[in-house]
């Protein structure tokens, strides 16, 4: 089981990061080891579609859970469609705490984007899907 | 020859200037004149100016659609699109068409040939006549966020006129972003409307940048609702070399007109021989120029 969490650094006690798809750095945790893997973000300098393909990469790594303050409406499609639960992490703290407030059940999952896509995107069902 | 009206935002008066020409040239014996409203996310031009519409045509780009039966997963077609517009999941793959750009690397590059292009609606674009002014307008889909596909071909459609029209006038969208680039590009000369503000004088800044130091074109400014705000855009105008092609006084009269949907060089004819001095202006700054 490893969960990600966005962070503005490479380890445990790193302040956690707001946003999703241009945060700094994704911290993999296991949470029963604490055990973690933090990689620096390919995406921040990403033109569009940042929050896509960070969230395309954090699928691909296996992540089974995302920790973070705001995903995006197509960052958020995609991790669903994934089978990937996004928690919002409140209150802001370091990836550490994050994790723990995780595994006490503290955070509450997301069923929707929180923020709204800048490109002003217009609902999954219209558009969304692959035929 | 092709006149663009932009300015740094919303609701300076660009319309109102666009319209004014259009109408006052309009009005020239054997004047041939065009408008064309770029503004193509909340286009209004044709409230003041009713024009009666009798062509339209669909603006479309190919957006790619994935046949599953033949797709592997194999995750190509999501690693080579810069604009991250497909994800490619398990079992799924999911275009995010108002991220595409319609380039077809995806649909070159899959290796199972599962994926073909498919148009998806734009916009659409309007041409028609009011008295003797061509006009021309796009209008974009509800949903969409590519305004510059439509606004390339809406000039492509419209401007080949440009040639047998004493002026044709693009309206372009407010701000500074890729849609009024896309407005600018080609034209003989850029009007720029601002007001004399601190927020107008900013705005106006980086218009020049665009139009005149990244774009190259010769660049006028109009000060709208001159007599209120302060001295920045005159003073910066002289600093700067942008001529001030004309001041329009802040006029109540103008203000009611315009927000009753009138031609407001119709109702208040004493503005028009100013717009049209205005427009011998811009012709011969842009003989000077070229
Ligand atoms: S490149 Fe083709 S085969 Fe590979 S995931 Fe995309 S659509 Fe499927
Ligand atoms: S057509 Fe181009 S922009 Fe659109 S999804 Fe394919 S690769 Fe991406």
């Amino acid at each position: 089981m490893r969960v990600v969490v966005t962070a503005q650094g490479t380890d445990l006690d790193s302040p956690t990061s707001p946003i999703f798809g241009r945060c700094p750095a994704f911290v993999f945790v296991d949470p029963e080891t604490m055990e973690f893997e933090a990689v620096a973000n390919a995406s921040v300098a990403a033109g569009g579609g940042a929050g896509i393909q960070a969230a395309q990469w954090v699928v691909d790594k296996g992540a089974q859970a995302v920790l973070s303050h705001n995903v995006g409406p197509n960052a958020f499609a995609v991790l669903s469609q994934a089978g990937v639960a996004v928690y919002r992490i409140e209150p802001a703290g370091t990836v550490r705490q994050a994790v723990e407030a995780y595994v006490a059940g503290r955070l509450q999952a997301i069923s929707g984007a929180n923020v709204a896509s800048h490109t002003g995107m217009s609902g999954m069902g219209r558009r969304g899907g692959g035929r | 020859m092709v006149v663009t009206v932009a300015s740094g935002k919303g609701g300076t008066g660009k319309t109102l200037v666009a319209t004014g020409l259009a109408d006052v040239l309009s009005g020239e014996a054997g004047s041939n004149v065009q408008l064309v409203d770029c503004d193509v996310e909340e286009p209004n031009a044709h409230l003041f100016l009713r024009p009666q519409l009798h062509r339209s045509e669909e603006v479309t780009h190919p957006v790619p659609q994935v046949d599953l039966t033949q797709c592997t997963f194999c995750g190509r077609c999501a690693q080579v699109c810069e604009f991250h517009a497909i994800a490619v999941l398990s079992g799924k793959v999911m275009v995010f068409t108002e991220m595409c750009h319609g380039c077809g690397s995806c649909a070159r590059q899959c290796p199972e040939g599962a994926i073909t292009e498919v148009p998806e609606l734009l916009g659409h674009l309007e041409f028609g006549r009011a008295g003797a002014i061509a006009f021309a307008h796009g209008r974009l889909e509800v949903g969409q966020a590519l305004a510059t596909p439509v606004i390339r071909q809406l000039k492509a459609r419209a401007l080949p006129r440009a040639a047998s029209t004493a002026m044709s006038i693009l309206d372009a969208p407010p701000g500074n972003a890729c849609s009024v680039v896309e407005t600018l590009r080609g034209s003989d000369y850029a009007i720029l409307v601002t007001e004399p503000t601190p927020f107008g004088l900013h705005d106006l800044k980086l218009a020049v940048e665009l139009a005149r130091d990244a774009l190259g074109l010769p660049v006028g400014v109009i000060i709208n609702r001159d007599g209120m705000g302060d001295a920045g855009v005159e003073s910066f105008c002289a600093a700067a070399g942008v001529p001030v092609l004309t001041r329009l006084p802040f006029d109540r009269r103008v203000a009611r007109a315009y927000s009753e949907g009138q031609l407001w060089t119709r109702v208040l004819p004493e503005y028009r021989s100013q717009m049209l001095e205005v427009a011998r202006a811009v012709r011969s700054l842009t003989e000077a120029t070229s």
